[in-house]
């Protein structure tokens, strides 16, 4: 039989088969290896270890036991039994907080001072020195820095998450801002509109598109960074979980804050990548 | 042909653009005395060859440049900067593409009369629209239309803020000509019903013969400068099947091709000479004309037609 398959069936298939090889692999790699390997272990380390040290199962998780966690995971995500032990809803409802909270802080700042830069090319030439030095520091340099001024770890994280979204929307934004096509620019001047409404109903939906891949990059960017932001400062979050869970040794956890972090980026992508849809335009 | 002795509408005195030279010598004028005025009501076009900086002389009239010398007075008030008062069709149509047929005719109309109401200014760009032969269409994008509907939307949009002067810069350059016939006679109906002052940039020779009442013809740059003026003496209304059955149609047209393919390169000897005119020379075709006979042969009837073309 023939079956004729749409290209997106084709693409769904061969995904699943690859998910079906990953799986194969991992259960082959986490196989426990055959009790020989006993022979080798010290008689003293295995009267003090019991049954452990002779099973060398490794505590990298099967895929059976990762199915079970994350089944136990999700099924109460938001259980709180004190500070070590939270769901990871809570974990995660606390690291988009702080990425949330940052990134508009850094909208708030990067948009409107991109529009200026992109308006005004003196402006422009004197701000880019600043720019192009502060840019390719990393967010998490800035940190001791944070927690001397601020003397709060959570405000700290968050104004990481500032300074890491404030570059790719202030330079989207001004680079859109000042590529706005000159045939708008002088229609908007031989009808005399006035600055604001120029700002607003020329300037902006024209240079929306542009300014809305910034907003995505730096989001994608300020997610990156929380993780790492959180195992430093610690307490709550994605970031402090997965710290956590290694001091735990409890790989199987860890994987699972792995996971939760992809999913997480992935819907903040493309609530990004929709609402980039929603303004653009074709010409 | 006297030019009335009343004020001129638009009065251009001693324009000039002048370059620094990029080698660092001479700076290079690229047009420079150049002097015209038109009267209300008149739909004057100009011709040249690329390079003489017509465009250049179209932006200053809209305001959107500036010159290096001389002046453009508009109703007795010196030009300095874009107005509502000269509504601007450009070449490349410039609607917002984020915004809808209807949006972007909005937009002028709210830009001239900030304070009327929604619903006054949907019904007065609808009316616009509705000219152009766009009802119907006023709820699509511009990237749904084609190019002749779009530089249909552009008209409407420059039309609707009711200007006292409308400058265009090759508007239908970038149509094809089937589309172009169509939007010219359009253009020539809605100017005749609004009386429209109107400053036409082309190249089209037969474009310009259509839709005129004078014809500026600009030399070759550097130096470029208003060599003739062509009083368009065709009757209106015209009709485009008929227009070349008039007895001046083809001295106007030999005239202007002429004056492309030789005299406008001729004309910087000319003006460096001594006793150089210091205005355009101008030609009318009823000079000339009215001492020969009628040259439109009259088709013996009942016979078919046979059309020869010469190519």
């Amino acid at each position: 039989m023939k079956m004729k398959l749409s290209l997106s069936q084709k693409a769904g298939l061969l995904s699943l088969g690859l998910f079906a090889v990953i799986l194969l692999v991992w259960q082959l790699a986490t196989l426990p290896e055959a009790r020989v390997v006993a022979a080798d272990v010290d008689p003293e380390y295995a009267a003090l270890m019991g049954g452990g040290a002779a099973s060398s199962a490794s505590s990298f998780p099967t895929p059976a036991a990762m199915a079970q966690t994350l089944w136990d995971k999700l099924s109460d995500p938001f259980y709180d039994n004190g500070p070590n032990d939270k769901g990871i809803g809570i974990q995660l409802a606390y690291s988009l907080a702080r990425v949330l909270g940052g990134f508009f802080l850094a909208a708030v700042v990067a948009i409107p001072l991109g529009f200026a830069i992109g308006n005004s090319r003196v402006f422009y030439q004197a701000i880019n020195p600043y720019v192009q030095l502060l840019k390719p520091i990393s967010p998490l340099a800035w940190m001791p820095l944070a927690l001397y001024t601020i003397k709060d770890a959570s405000a700290s994280a968050i104004f990481v998450i500032f300074i890491c979204s404030l570059w790719p929307m202030l330079i989207n934004t001004a680079h859109g801002v000042a590529n706005v096509r000159r045939d708008w620019l002088d229609v908007s001047r031989t009808l005399e509109v006035n600055p604001l409404r120029k700002a607003f109903r020329v300037i902006l939906p024209a240079a929306a598109p542009t300014i809305l891949t910034g907003m995505r990059i730096s989001m994608g960017i300020a997610w990156l960074v929380i993780v790492a932001a959180e195992m430093l400062v610690g307490g709550t979050g994605i970031g402090y979980f997965v710290w956590n869970e290694w001091n735990n040794l409890s790989l199987t956890n860890v994987l699972f804050a792995i996971l939760m972090i992809g999913v997480v980026g992935m819907a903040l992508d493309s609530v990004f990548g929709l609402l980039g849809k929603r303004v653009a335009y074709q010409e | 042909m006297t030019t009335p002795v009343t004020h001129p509408f638009l009065q251009v005195e001693d324009l000039a653009r002048i370059y620094p030279s990029p080698t660092g010598g001479d700076a290079v004028a690229v047009f420079d005395h150049v002097n015209f005025r038109i009267h209300k009501g008149e739909f004057i076009c100009v011709t040249g060859h690329s390079g003489c900086g017509k465009s250049t002389i179209l932006n200053i009239l809209a305001g959107l440049d500036t010159a290096s010398a001389g002046n453009v007075f508009m109703d007795g008030r010196e030009v300095s900067g874009p107005s509502l008062d000269r509504g601007v069709i450009f070449q490349s149509h410039a609607l917002m593409p984020w915004l809808s047929v209807l949006e972007n005719v909005a937009f002028a109309v709210k830009s001239r009369w900030p304070s009327w109401s929604k619903q006054k200014i949907r019904d007065h760009a609808m009316r616009y629209i509705e000219l152009v032969g766009l009802k119907g269409a006023e709820h699509k994008k511009p990237s749904q239309l084609s190019g002749g509907m779009k530089q249909r939307v552009g008209i409407a949009r420059a039309f609707s803020i009711e200007p006292k002067m409308l400058l265009m810069d090759e508007p239908f350059g970038a149509l094809d000509a089937l589309t172009r016939g169509v939007i010219q006679d359009e253009l020539l109906k809605i100017c005749a019903e609004t009386q429209q002052t109107v400053f036409m940039i082309t190249h089209d020779v037969d474009e310009a013969i259509l839709l005129s009442d004078k014809i500026m013809l600009m030399s070759n740059g550097p130096h470029a400068r208003i060599a003739e003026i062509v009083n368009n003496t065709l009757p209106r209304p015209r009709e485009r099947s008929a227009i070349h059955k008039q007895p001046h149609y083809y001295p106007i047209r030999n005239h202007l091709v002429d004056f492309l393919v030789s005299r406008s390169k001729q004309f910087g000897a000319l003006r460096d000479a001594p006793d150089a005119p210091s205005s355009p020379t101008v030609f009318d075709p009823s000079d000339l004309v009215e001492s020969e006979p009628a040259v439109a042969p009259v088709p013996p009837v009942g016979k078919p037609h046979i059309h020869l073309v010469n190519a």
